[in-house]
């Protein structure tokens, strides 16, 4: 699955989250139950890829991105880092690893800190990573250009509770960019912003990925927006991989029938397009106790017997580029 | 005559900085069956529309002019106790925005729905309420024996459908429904939406819903009003306004958002700038500062609300020239 244009490997990884039990709990059941928030999964984000994630809540999609960052560790499996194995490095090890890749929050309420300026909110990274020197004011008006903050004079000495939801989130991305990393795992970057200026930070994110070629991780339950700014998607369901390619392929012909049901379950901004609507019933089950076989199929439309019950189907390539976990389509 | 009907609405927030104009001069209309929905980014005063149907503003909040005419009668000059007595809940309720967390932990869902109806209905024994309550559950698709559990052991979605069963205890002619389906996951939202739209047809109801998302007017809604900077814009039936929109905020409004269908990747479109400041809004046209069309008469003089075709109003000085 990796060749040479590949940024990021990842094989088999899963992330199992122990359930603290009280003490008397512990001496009746000596079982200990795991949240199996990403079970196994595989794939790769090629260097200039914006590679979309998408799923309900409580699919995963968080915890991969963090995996990735290796801001957890995982249970098992393998990451690939440009062809090398950061699995395992831990502590000053990663410290390099730090400056090629970097991560963009949901909440840009919260993930500035309140009493620092701009300044030096974008110039932290340098300082952490001992960067400091001549350069770094040059460096920070740079990108602060490149997050169109412009011009950087004006924002360098205020605080962000002087700044819009919209500009601190821009703030947010320049503090990721300021290291010139690889890669960068924007988690839902757009989903506490309003409708209007979503569109300007989603645009900036394609825009700075031609720039300069930076691989993203776009985790996001809007498919709509997905659909628009991907290159590439994958598909999760209670922390499995169900379906993966070009996002032309996987949002115009969905071949896994929770693919099918979340698109259809899209609102379409035409009042006179009448779509099929495939809802489901029920929610997401739990990943601690998740079903046997195909973790779907107790919600699956096109149950289709025995075989979605007790054998668990494959992440396969039905056509170039295009993977489905799905007994329907194993051959 | 519209089951309801809003007119020259003008509610301002009293703060020590002066007026907040939040809601400035709306009218618009609610049909029993069909649904009205409000859109707009945030801070454009949608919310207050609602709050000051029900009259819950929040403190500071004041019906300064217009008329709020349900059946008829006006009810923004209702005595307070005629309103409680007879129009909220039993008239007109509402869902609010996070209604999902609206409900109270510690007590079982059944006695919140059974303090609710007793409240407004003091003769009701507690056995009838109960079973009522039951009845509701049914509506809104919930396993009537689940009446007795806790909120912690409902999910989002069955929370907000719960939510909406207490909503429609007292047998309203109108619901408003108030951004129902944020914060809930795709496949939750769409349930609830299907749902809403059931109740719609079933009970009759006159519904008015706030959301930011246009997408969902698009699904739900028979008429469909524009809200920026505490006014109507564009007001008018939801095809006119998605198919042959005039007002240039509402163009860029709906052209943000991206149809998941759409054969070719596009570029995504944005409306440059923020909201007005509802302190000290714009001279002129509210929208000027934003507009790539604006015109030097869109900075002096305010647009009237006119009506270009059929039922179809606009607030734009370009709209009326041609």
């Amino acid at each position: 699955m990796s060749g040479k244009d590949t940024l990021i490997n990842a094989q088999n990884l899963k992330k199992w989250f122990a359930i603290r039990t009280g003490f008397f709990r512990s001496l009746i059941s000596s079982r200990q139950l795991f949240v199996r928030a990403v079970d196994g999964i595989s794939f790769n984000i090629r260097k200039g890829e914006i590679f979309g994630l998408a799923g309900e809540s409580g699919s995963g999609k968080t915890t991969t991105g963090r995996l990735l960052l290796k801001l957890v560790e995982p249970t098992g499996g393998k990451i690939f880092f440009e062809g090398e194995d950061i699995t395992s490095l831990g502590g000053k090890q990663l410290k390099p690893l730090r400056r090629r890749m970097q991560v963009v929050f949901q909440d840009p309420y919260e993930s500035l800190n309140a009493r620092m300026t701009i300044q030096s909110i974008v110039e932290e990274p340098l300082v952490v990573q001992g960067l400091v020197g001549s350069g770094m004011q040059e460096r920070v008006k740079t990108v602060l250009e490149d997050v169109q903050l412009t011009p950087p004079e004006e924002f360098l000495f205020r605080f962000p509770h002087e700044l819009s939801g919209g500009q601190r989130q821009r703030v947010a991305l320049a503090r990721a960019l300021v290291l010139q990393p690889e890669f960068i795992v924007a988690d839902e970057p757009v989903s506490m912003l309003d409708v209007s200026i979503r569109a300007e930070i989603l645009n900036l994110l394609v825009d700075l990925r031609n720039k300069y070629g930076t691989s993203f991780l776009y985790i996001t339950h809007d498919l709509a927006l997905a659909r628009h700014i991907c290159d590439r998607l994958a598909v999760m369901y209670l922390g499995k991989i169900v379906e993966m390619g070009d996002v032309d392929n996987v949002a115009l012909q969905p071949l896994h029938p929770y693919t099918n049901a979340l698109i259809s379950a899209v609102p379409v901004p035409d009042p006179t397009s009448k779509r099929v609507e495939i809802t489901l019933k029920g929610e997401i089950p739990s990943p601690i106790n998740p079903p046997s076989g195909c973790r779907f199929h107790t919600r699956c439309p096109l149950y289709i017997g025995d075989i979605c019950r007790t054998k668990e189907p494959q992440l396969i390539e039905v056509e170039k580029g295009h993977y489905v976990a799905c007994h329907l389509h194993a051959k | 005559m519209a089951l309801l009907d809003v007119e020259n609405l003008k509610t301002y927030y009293y703060t020590l900085r002066g007026y907040v104009k939040a809601v400035d001069d709306v009218t618009f209309s609610v049909e029993s069956g069909k649904a009205t929905g409000l859109a707009g980014e945030s801070g454009c005063g949608k919310t207050t529309v609602a709050s000051s149907i029900l009259r819950v503003l929040s403190p500071g909040g004041r019906i300064v002019g217009g008329k709020i005419l349900y059946k008829g009668l006006d009810i923004a000059k209702l005595d307070e106790d005629v309103m409680r007595e007879k129009i909220r809940w039993k008239e007109i309720s509402i869902v609010f925005q996070g209604a999902m967390n609206a409900l109270n932990p510690v007590y079982k869902i059944s006695d919140q729905i059974v303090e609710a109806i007793r409240l407004h209905e003091p003769d009701v024994s507690r056995k009838d309420a109960y079973e009522r309550g039951q009845k509701l559950f049914e509506l809104v698709g919930i396993d009537p024996s689940r009446i007795d559990n806790y909120p912690h052991e409902f999910s989002g979605g069955m929370r907000q459908r719960a939510m909406i069963a207490m909503a429609l205890a007292s047998n309203p002619s109108i619901l408003i429904a108030d951004e129902p389906a944020t914060a809930l996951d795709v496949i939750v939202a769409a349930q609830v939406l299907k749902l809403l739209k059931t109740l719609k047809e079933k009970l009759n109801l006159g519904m008015i819903l706030i959301t930011h998302d246009l997408s969902i007017i698009a699904e739900l809604c028979e008429y469909c009003a524009i809200m920026y900077g505490g006014k109507i814009v564009e007001y008018g039936d939801v095809v006119t306004i998605f198919k042959s929109p005039m007002h240039p905020y509402t163009q860029g409004l709906i052209s943000t958002f991206p149809s998941i269908n759409a054969k070719e990747r596009m570029r995504m479109v944005s409306i440059p700038g923020s909201p007005p400041d509802l302190l000290n809004p714009p001279v002129g046209c509210r929208f000027h500062p934003r507009c790539k069309y604006a015109l030097e008469i869109c900075r002096k003089e305010e647009p009237k609300y006119l009506e270009v075709t059929k039922g179809h109003f606009v607030a734009c000085h370009l709209a009326t020239k041609t």
